[in-house]
């Protein structure tokens, strides 16, 4: 079923379920974001795609990646007030993440150049962190695209973090790299020497499978989830990429 | 005994429990809610069993082991009926004594009357005591004349019959009273409970939850706790009520993980509910179904929130979602789910049975009935108050809390919990409702309510809940994870006189953006406490920020202990007492405080009788 609505006055047509964020997105609208990505399902947690919407006369600022769709709404993506709240935010997130230079840029285009909150105190605060703003995209990845669950959140409030259940290196985890591909603030690292995969953050090591003239492919869980997930013939990572 | 099945079985029933309690039947009320337990009730009812025995006076007076009547700070509370005379801190020791004179002979013992802090005045009846005189017990009354563990002493006072006429008028009926009634949910937000009612049966569904929130995890707060404590079944009766009103046949109680009574108290009474035949299949023979099951919270304040716990029932971490869908239209389970408070539930069955017109006939306008209070703080008489809406703040704390102890001033009052806001003196006169809490800034919230001197700096008081609500946070979202945190920085910045004009400043600007960018309301909610102490207290920040001074002499950074001259007899305690060694003087002469040493604890200022140590 299709929904009509607006978006800064142009009428846009999407189906039902989903989001405002996308929808605005697919039809040229520009809406910052740090925590979504059209494949995972919306967690709504970095705060930045803040939008109003009225919605039978009764306006509301709220996050658009996990609204959904309604015929009639009145979406505006952009207004003196959003762009304070998001200029704060991002002061707020800059904070977390003052090494990253996507976050940095982000900042710029919302005139934030530096964070009244990043300070000596905040560096030592923020040293286990890392610059991860806690999203949530690698958690989401890992469990809904890979489906290994390999990540979690750990504590709450001020000490919440992310990171393998028990802290240990994650066991189910096939160093398949997602999330440190999908990470807004690169804080996770990924690396691949002498044969080995590495994603830093999670502490996880795994020596990678061989093609038939030697080179290295992927780690063995990897592949072996691939080929269960896909059905692949059980030597189809053995042959060089062009004989597959 | 089998299920009752009918209407009629259960009239009959009801006289047969009345006849074994009859009106003149004396008993003692001892409360066992957790309070008095702490003070050792338990001892008080075995001495009191012992020593009845002994007399040979077992079936004469019998034993109510109660739940909590309020009063908590004086307990362990003894009412002797029926004449409703009340001994207040009974120790087990006192109990041979008291069942001699009092219970044989009749004798008064002064001794174990309540004095008026205040006017020195002694009260023999419960009655009299300006604590319980001023308030009106609609939900809490009960309290003192049950046994939470006997389901016949509710059904003997008439429990159980606002299901019965319930199940006469039909489930449209009931809708129309209880939206007329105008109930509003007690547990923070006020939303009238009909309306929410009325939407959860309207979604076209197989399946529909009710759920009762007895989350309870505001600091101090226990107004829930002792409702589950001290009459389970009003809870259980309100939620089978709901249940045939919405068509659900599936109930939940979220209990706090910190209260193993109530856990333990509404686990026999949904034991006996079952047995008795009010749930189950076939409920009264009157073919409604509906079974309640307890979930025992993950601990954390968030869970409070519908859809976190919604989700920790599921099994899931407790997170709130954004509620862009409502739990009444998709909640547990991805079911229409109709959530209320502990308190909102209790008042059903009184609504059923006495009428809306009733109702709305005690309280405001716009929150009709009663609300329960949790009195803290600087107040002479602490504990649970159930007063009607519209008391104004002043009765509250001068009426029924006996005013502020010490001869010290009155400053504020902070209402709603860590997400509420302080009130100041000129507010004192207005009344305790919904609407206007929440137009002054300050909120309802579970209700409660913290009082405070001149010696409690308002600078410090939002420090304090910005570092409850930091820490229970969950996390999810920037605006609360950090914005709450840098909250908590910089007003702990001010109290350290670290502070500038511009700190004060950028307070402002981020309570802005993490109340509208919050994802739940914990986050939208948690800068009440600061915003409304810099709007009504700004002259107190500015203090702090312009001349490094806190005037109410709380933060350690800006204040000095020094020691009168003039004053001091030079006893030595504060030498002796001081943990530091801080403190320099000889015998009869005046003493003279370190002040590289002085770690501002104040026990120098606890200990002096001579009034000697100043603080500024
Ligand atoms: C952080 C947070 C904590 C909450 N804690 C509680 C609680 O402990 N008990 C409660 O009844 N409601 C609590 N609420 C309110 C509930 O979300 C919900 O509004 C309420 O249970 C609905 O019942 P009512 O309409 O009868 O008040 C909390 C809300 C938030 C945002
Ligand atoms: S590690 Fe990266 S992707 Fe994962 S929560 Fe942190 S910032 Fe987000
Ligand atoms: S507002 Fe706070 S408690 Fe609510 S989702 Fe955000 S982080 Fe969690
Ligand atoms: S993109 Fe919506 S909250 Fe992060
Ligand atoms: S516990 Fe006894 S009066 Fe509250």
């Amino acid at each position: 079923m299709s929904v009509t609505f607006s978006i800064n006055g142009v009428k846009v047509e999407a189906a039902t379920g989903d989001n405002v964020l996308d929808t605005a997105r697919t039809n040229g609208f520009e809406i910052p974001s740090l925590c979504h990505h059209e494949a995972v399902s919306p967690y709504g947690a970095c705060r930045l795609c803040l939008v109003e919407i009225n919605k039978g006369g009764r306006k509301k600022i709220t996050t658009s990646c996990n609204y959904e769709v309604l015929d009639g709404i009145d979406v505006k993506t952009d207004s003196p007030e959003i762009h304070k709240h998001r200029a704060m935010v991002l002061e707020l997130i800059l904070a977390e993440a003052p090494k990253s230079e996507q976050v940095q840029a982000l900042a710029a285009q919302y005139g934030v150049k530096q964070s009244r909150f990043a300070n000596a105190k905040n560096d030592e605060a923020q040293k286990d962190r890392d610059n991860c703003i806690l999203c949530g995209l690698c958690t989401r990845v890992c469990s809904e695209i890979v489906e290994v669950n390999a990540l979690t959140f750990n504590g709450r409030g001020d000490k919440r973090g992310v990171g393998s259940p028990y802290l240990e290196q994650p066991q189910t985890c096939i160093a398949c790299g997602a999330c440190a591909w999908v990470c807004p603030t690169d804080c996770i690292g990924f690396s691949e020497e002498d044969g080995v995969r590495k994603v830093h953050r999670w502490g996880r090591e795994l020596p990678m499978a061989k093609d038939e003239n030697g080179r290295p492919v992927a780690p063995v869980f990897q592949l072996h989830h691939f080929k269960k997930r896909v059905g692949l013939p059980d030597d189809f990572f053995k042959k060089a990429p062009g004989s597959r | 005994m089998p299920r009752i099945a009918s209407a009629k079985a259960l009239e009959s029933y009801r006289k047969e429990q009345k006849k074994l309690r009859p009106e003149n039947q004396r008993f003692l009320a001892i409360c066992a809610g957790t309070g008095c337990k702490a003070y050792g009730s338990d001892k008080v009812v075995a001495a009191f069993a012992e020593e009845l025995k002994k007399a040979g006076l077992s079936d004469e007076v019998k034993i109510r082991a109660t739940g909590c009547h309020g009063f908590c700070e004086r307990g362990t509370l003894v009412v002797f009926q029926p004449e409703g005379i009340l001994y207040q801190r009974v120790q087990p020791d006192a109990v041979p004594d008291i069942v001699e004179r009092t219970i044989k002979n009749g004798e008064i013992i002064e001794d174990h009357l309540y004095d008026d802090p205040s006017t020195g005045e002694k009260y023999k009846y419960e009655k009299d005591i300006p604590f319980y005189k001023h308030q009106n017990r609609l939900i809490l009354g009960m309290n003192g004349h049950i046994d939470p563990c006997s389901i016949d002493d509710y059904i003997a006072l008439d429990g159980y019959s606002a299901l019965v006429k319930a199940f006469d008028i039909g489930p449209d009926k009931v809708l129309e009273e209880v939206k007329a009634s105008t109930l509003r949910g007690r547990g923070g937000g006020g939303f009238p409970a009909g309306r929410k009612w009325e939407t959860c049966r309207n979604v076209a569904s197989d399946k529909r939850y009710v759920i009762c929130n007895a989350d309870e995890g505001d600091p101090g707060a226990f107004m829930d706790r002792s409702i589950l404590e001290g009459n389970p079944h009003s809870v259980i009766e309100g939620m089978i009520i709901g249940a045939l009103t919405i068509g659900s046949d599936e109930g939940y109680v979220y209990v706090r993980h910190e209260y193993p009574l109530a856990v333990e108290r509404l686990g026999i009474a949904l034991q006996q509910a079952r047995e008795k035949g009010f749930l189950g299949e076939n409920i009264l023979g009157t073919g409604l179904n509906f079974d309640i099951k307890i979930n025992r919270g993950g601990g954390a304040f968030v869970c409070g929130e519908s859809t976190a716990l919604m989700a920790s029932i599921e099994g899931k971490v407790g997170e709130p979602r954004a509620k862009h869908i409502h739990t009444v239209v998709s909640g547990l389970n991805d079911k229409p789910s109709n959530l209320n408070n502990v308190e909102t539930w209790a008042n059903v069955p009184l609504i059923v049975k006495k009428g809306a017109k009733w109702y709305t006939s005690i309280g405001t306008k716009g929150s009709p009935g009663t609300k329960i209070f949790s009195l803290v703080g600087k107040v002479n008489n602490t504990g649970l108050v159930e007063a009607p809406m519209g008391m104004t703040l002043r009765q509250v704390i001068y009426d029924v809390g006996g005013g502020i102890p010490g001869g010290k001033e009155f400053k504020a009052v902070q209402t709603g919990g860590p997400s509420g806001g302080c009130l100041p003196k000129e507010k004192l006169d207005l009344p305790v409702d919904f609407d206007t809490l929440w137009e002054e800034g300050s909120m309802m919230g579970s209700g409660g309510m913290i009082v405070m001197d001149e010696r409690n700096c308002m600078v410090d008081v939002a420090k304090y809940f910005l570092g409850f609500l930091k820490f229970e946070s969950c996390g999810k979202c920037t605006t609360c994870r950090e914005g709450v945190k840098r909250l908590h920085e910089l007003v702990t910045d001010v109290t350290e006189g670290k502070g500038t004009m511009e700190t004060l400043e950028l307070i402002q600007q981020l309570c802005d953006t993490v109340e509208v960018g919050s994802l739940c309301a914990l986050g939208q909610t948690a800068v009440n406490p600061v915003r409304s102490t810099l709007k009504l207290f700004r002259e107190e920040y500015e203090a702090h920020v312009k001349d490094h001074k806190c005037p109410a002499a709380v933060c350690k950074e800006l204040i000095t202990y020094t020691i009168d001259e003039e004053v001091c007899t030079g006893c030595l305690v504060c030498g002796k007492r001081c943990p530091q060694d801080a403190i320099l003087g000889t015998k009869k002469k005046p003493h003279t405080i370190v002040q590289e040493k002085c770690i501002k604890c104040g026990i120098c200022e606890d200990v002096c009788k001579y009034d000697s140590v100043r603080v500024a």
